[in-house]
Order: C-alpha cells, then sequence, then structure tokens
C-alpha cells in the first residue's frame, strides 16, 4: 500500500516536475478560457494555424537572444494580418488562405532552425519541453497567460457579443474591428504559451478540445467559461502529472486526456451527448403512453 | 402589450445623401441612393434579391463605407451615432448562430450592452428594461430558454426584444415575415405601429409585397439605386412596381376584398412570394378586406362617377 502511495507522489519529489505541474496547470486554465471563444467563433482552424505560424517568430527571437514570446506574438499577428489580407484581396477561400500563409510561415520557420541548429532545438519547438522549461521561460508563459486572463476577466461580455452576433456589437457603437483584433491576439498569445507546455503541433487541442467538450455539456456561455477553464486546468495538471511515468511526452498526456474528458461528454453529455439525443429521438418515436 | 410613449425622446431624421458603395470586385452596389425619412413612420425597402437592399442596411448601420455620399441621422455621421446606440437591427434568421449557448435573457440583455459601463455589469434599469421589453413581446416566460429551442416566430421575436431593449431610435427589420406564423407576424405589425406612434423610424426590409401596405405608411423601391420613395399610396404602382421588379403581372377575377362593380372585378396581381399585391383596374391598390377603407371606396367610386 505504501509502495503504491511513495510511487504515486515520486514525480512531487522533483522540483522540475512541480514546476511542470503548475505551470501546465495554469496554462490549460487560460488556453480552456481562450477555446470557448474559439470554438464558438469557428476559428480552430485559425488557432491551429496562428499556433505553427508562430514557430518563424520563435526560432528567430531565440537566434537573437530576444524573448521568444516577443518573436512569437510578432509572427503571430503577421500571419494573421497575411491571410485578412490576402482574403480581402483576392477570391481565395478562407480554408485556402489558412492553408497557404501557416504553411509558408511554418516552413520559414523550419528553415530557420536547421540554419541554426545550435542555437534552438526542433523538438523542443514541434513538442514542447515543459519539464525543462527555464525561469525566464515560465516568466513570460506566466506573463502571457495572466493579460489574456484579465482582459478576458474583463472584456468577456463584448467578446461574446463579438462571437454572436458582429453586427449587433458595431450596432451598439462597440468596436468590432478592435474586438477582432483583441481575440486574434490572445489567440497568438496562448498559441505562444502552450507552444511551451505541449509543442506546435498540439497547441491546438488546448485551445479547442476544452471549449468543444464544454459546449457539449452546456447552453450558457457562462457556465461555458468556467467548465472548459476547469477541464483546462485540470487535464494539464494530470497531464503533466503522468507525464513522469511515460517519460516526458507532456504534450502527449494532456491531449490524450482532453481527447477521453471529450468523448465521455461527446457520448454521456446530459443532453447534447449521443446516447441522450438517440433516447429523445427514440422517445419521439414512440407514441407517448399519456 | 405595454405602451410606454417617450414624448421626451426627439423624433429622429434619417437622410441617405447619394450613397455609392462598390464591392471588391468594382461592381457597384448602390449608386446614388437618396431618400429621407423622418421619425414617426414605418417605411417598406422593396427590391429584388440583390437589388442593394442588404447594402443600404449595411451603409445605414456604418458598416460598409461608401465611395460616394453618407448616410446621416439627426444630421450627425453615423460613426458618431452608432455611439448613442440609436440605430438597432433585427437581423434575417440565417444570420444567426441558434446553437450559440445564449438564452433570451441574455440576448435581450445584448441590447443594453452599449448603455452599460466598461464591464457591462447590468444595473436594475438594464434588467427592468430588459424585462418589460421581454414582456412587450410576450417573450418574458421563454427568457431562460436557449434561442435555438424556439420557433420561428418567437426567435424574431427574441431579437425585437433586444431592439427595444436598445432603445433604438432607428430600427432596421431584414425580412421579419419570413418563417413567421400568421399571428406572430400580426403581433409584430402591431408592435411596429406603436413604435410608429412613439416616432421611431422602422425600415423594413422585405419582399412580401402583399404586407406592405397593410402597415407601411411609406415605401422605398430600389434596384441599385432609389427608383421611387414616399407614401404607399403613391409609389406603390403597378407602374413603378413592374419598373422594380420586371414582375409578370397575371389577371385574375376576385369577388371579395375592395373590388367593385365599375373595376369590371379585374384586378392585377404582382408577387414573387407567398403573398401577392392586388391592383385595380386603373393600377391602384386594392386591400383584401374592406374595413377601414370605405373613404379611400368612396372616393374611387366618385372619380368613376
Amino acid at each position: 500500500m505504501t509502495e503504491w502511495f511513495d510511487f504515486l507522489v515520486t514525480p512531487f519529489h522533483y522540483d522540475y516536475m512541480l514546476r511542470a505541474i503548475w505551470v501546465s496547470a495554469w496554462i490549460g486554465g487560460v488556453c480552456g478560457l481562450l477555446s470557448a471563444f474559439v470554438t464558438l467563433k469557428g476559428w480552430s482552424l485559425m488557432g491551429d494555424a496562428l499556433s505553427h505560424a508562430v514557430v518563424p517568430g520563435v526560432a528567430l527571437a531565440y537566434i537573437l537572444g530576444l524573448p521568444f514570446a516577443l518573436g512569437a506574438f510578432v509572427a503571430g499577428l503577421l500571419a494573421a494580418g497575411t491571410m485578412a489580407f490576402i482574403k480581402a484581396k483576392t477570391r481565395i477561400r478562407e480554408d485556402a488562405t489558412i492553408g497557404i500563409v501557416f504553411t509558408a510561415y511554418f516552413a520559414l520557420g523550419l528553415l530557420l532552425i536547421s540554419l541554426f541548429p545550435a542555437r534552438v532545438d526542433l523538438k523542443v519547438i514541434l513538442l514542447g519541453n515543459i519539464l525543462g522549461i527555464s525561469d525566464p521561460d515560465i516568466r513570460q508563459v506566466l506573463i502571457i497567460s495572466l493579460i489574456t486572463m484579465v482582459v478576458l476577466a474583463l472584456k468577456w461580455k463584448d467578446l461574446m457579443l463579438f462571437c454572436f452576433d458582429p453586427g449587433q456589437a458595431r450596432a451598439i457603437g462597440l468596436p468590432a474591428g478592435g474586438l477582432q483584433v483583441l481575440l486574434l491576439s490572445l489567440l497568438s498569445a496562448m498559441a505562444v504559451a502552450a507552444l511551451q507546455a505541449v509543442g506546435a503541433c498540439l497547441v491546438v487541442a488546448m485551445l479547442v478540445t476544452p471549449g468543444a467538450t464544454a459546449y457539449l455539456l452546456t447552453d450558457r456561455f457562462g457556465k461555458m467559461l468556467w467548465l472548459s477553464a476547469i477541464i483546462g486546468v485540470i487535464t494539464s495538471l494530470a497531464g503533466a502529472y503522468a507525464s513522469y511515468f511515460f517519460n516526458g511526452a507532456t504534450g502527449g498526456c494532456i491531449v490524450t486526456l482532453q481527447t477521453l474528458v471529450f468523448l465521455a461528454a461527446f457520448l454521456f453529455a446530459p443532453k447534447h451527448g449521443m446516447i441522450a439525443s438517440r433516447r429523445r429521438i427514440r422517445c419521439a418515436a414512440t407514441p407517448s403512453q399519456s | 402589450m405595454i405602451s410606454n410613449a417617450t414624448p421626451s425622446a426627439p423624433f429622429p431624421r434619417l437622410d441617405v445623401e447619394g450613397v455609392s458603395v462598390a464591392y471588391a470586385n468594382g461592381h457597384l452596389a448602390l449608386h446614388d441612393t437618396s431618400f429621407q425619412l423622418q421619425g414617426g413612420t414605418i417605411c417598406a425597402l422593396v427590391g429584388v434579391n440583390g437589388s442593394g437592399k442588404s447594402t443600404l442596411f449595411k451603409s445605414i448601420m456604418g458598416f460598409v463605407k461608401p465611395e460616394a455620399g453618407k448616410v446621416k441621422i439627426n444630421g450627425l455621421p453615423i460613426r458618431d451615432v452608432l455611439k448613442q446606440h440609436l440605430v438597432a437591427y433585427v437581423p434575417q434568421a440565417e444570420e444567426v448562430d441558434w446553437q450559440f449557448p445564449v438564452s433570451v435573457w441574455d440576448v435581450a440583455m445584448m441590447g443594453r450592452y452599449g448603455s452599460m459601463n466598461f464591464l457591462r455589469i447590468p444595473r436594475a434599469q438594464d434588467k427592468a428594461k430588459v424585462e418589460e421589453s421581454l414582456r412587450r413581446v410576450s417573450m418574458w416566460e421563454f427568457k431562460d430558454r436557449q434561442i435555438g429551442e424556439l420557433s420561428g416566430g418567437q426567435k424574431k421575436r427574441v431579437f425585437l426584444a433586444r431592439a427595444l431593449a436598445q432603445e433604438g431610435r432607428v430600427i432596421l427589420l431584414d425580412e421579419p415575415f419570413t418563417g413567421v406564423d400568421v399571428k406572430t407576424e400580426e403581433a409584430i405589425i402591431a408592435l411596429l405601429r406603436d413604435l410608429r406612434r412613439e416616432g421611431c423610424i422602422i425600415l423594413v426590409s422585405t419582399h412580401n409585397l402583399g404586407s406592405v401596405p397593410e402597415f407601411c405608411d411609406q415605401v422605398v423601391l430600389i434596384n441599385r439605386t432609389v427608383l421611387a420613395y414616399g407614401p404607399t399610396s403613391e409609389v406603390f404602382t403597378e407602374q413603378n412596381l413592374a419598373a422594380a421588379f420586371g414582375g409578370v403581372l397575371r389577371q385574375f377575377h376576385f369577388e371579395q376584398s375592395t373590388i367593385q362593380e365599375h373595376d369590371g372585378r379585374k384586378i392585377r396581381i404582382l408577387t414573387d412570394d407567398e403573398r401577392p399585391l392586388i391592383f385595380g383596374k386603373d393600377g391602384h391598390l386594392e386591400y383584401k378586406d374592406r374595413g377601414e377603407h370605405e373613404e379611400l371606396l368612396k372616393k374611387r367610386s366618385e372619380e368613376h362617377d
């Protein structure tokens, strides 16, 4: 019994594990909050694109010795701007635009990394390295997610209205364009933070899955917000913890957990789950007794 | 329905002055469009699909920037007017994400955001206004429903409640009667009449021609520009509508309605929707029942004699 207990608490004996666990939980929570907006706005593809488009920025920042967050953030916004520009100026559809732009940025990033292999590690960028995260990097991640959380706490109603009905937002004098830029900036910022935890390949899961799961569980936006944040915190915390036993694949652990939680909601959600809707259809098909 | 006319609120004025709007491909969606409306009117915006109705709406709401001309409300440019949240918009059903996790109450409350503080925390007066608005459209009992769980008519009424909660003085409605049952249609029309009495400018985009003479006192006919505008009885003529629609006119024989003996009981019908628009012999408007139209019938009889 005690052997088991000792085995289970071993991750907590290591400083780097404790750090990884709480930093992941923190990132997961804020990403979870943001994911509620991303899923409802239909920006999942945008989240994926931005998480890849920040790579050249991260690479360049490391090469030049600048804060990685700065480079990533600039690259993310540049990519979003490029997409908006191409969409406005040509007849190419949005999905094709996103496909072209993010791969272009990502390719540039790979090129930069292969040119300076000593300064940046491709594996770290693609898969994340929360177990080996340095103190300055932790500081950047914390600052980014703290700002994001404060902005969301203050402006969530405006952003909700922007996601639901940008026309109404504009009609009552809210800056709809500004809100769009704000949401894109937050998305870029959190893509950068999540990059540290799970790597560029899996960032989109952090920015979509908790929100999508919460969406299946509730019909109220406020509830959806805190549900997705809680799902983000718990899966990231547990994922980082579990990664000790799987020897380092933190991103894989976190995202697998998120997927499992999503699947559970997909099947068992009280109203929007598959089983519930099956039952509803069956009830509707059989004439009622009364 | 509660009538809460606020005589203190000034009657608005809408000026559309030579507005031209171009699409991204360079084609003109609207060309030199001009008309003006005073408070206390229900005005129909009538035209075929692609005639620029929604572009005109977008310019009035400041969503698109005209290449030439300008839209003014109370003499102010639209940018300033939006900050006073004077313009309320009731969108078409297709424009709304009905699966969005918001309740009827939440949507009506969105009408208040413009007048709330930075954090959008509703005050007592905001809640009171939302309740009043929801009661006015008979949606108070449904306040906790998710919006996707409503019928077509109820969905429309929620967004009307939002416009009421916003206390907009210029209210734009885009195809308000599509997918709406007859009872709701009548309730909406009654509500719009109340708002007219309170001095609002109500601009209704519709291709349901038959209902226009019933509740609109003015009409703007457009096809990429204003073809005609003014009082319904003057503008809603067979000639104008034929020009606007290039419509095929068919002749029908009717026994009821305002059609009279001297018309030879013959009328003409113009329709591109479920409710036809009916014209009498000299191209004057026919109404579907005689009630409230004795004056008109007498006048026409006299003219005939």
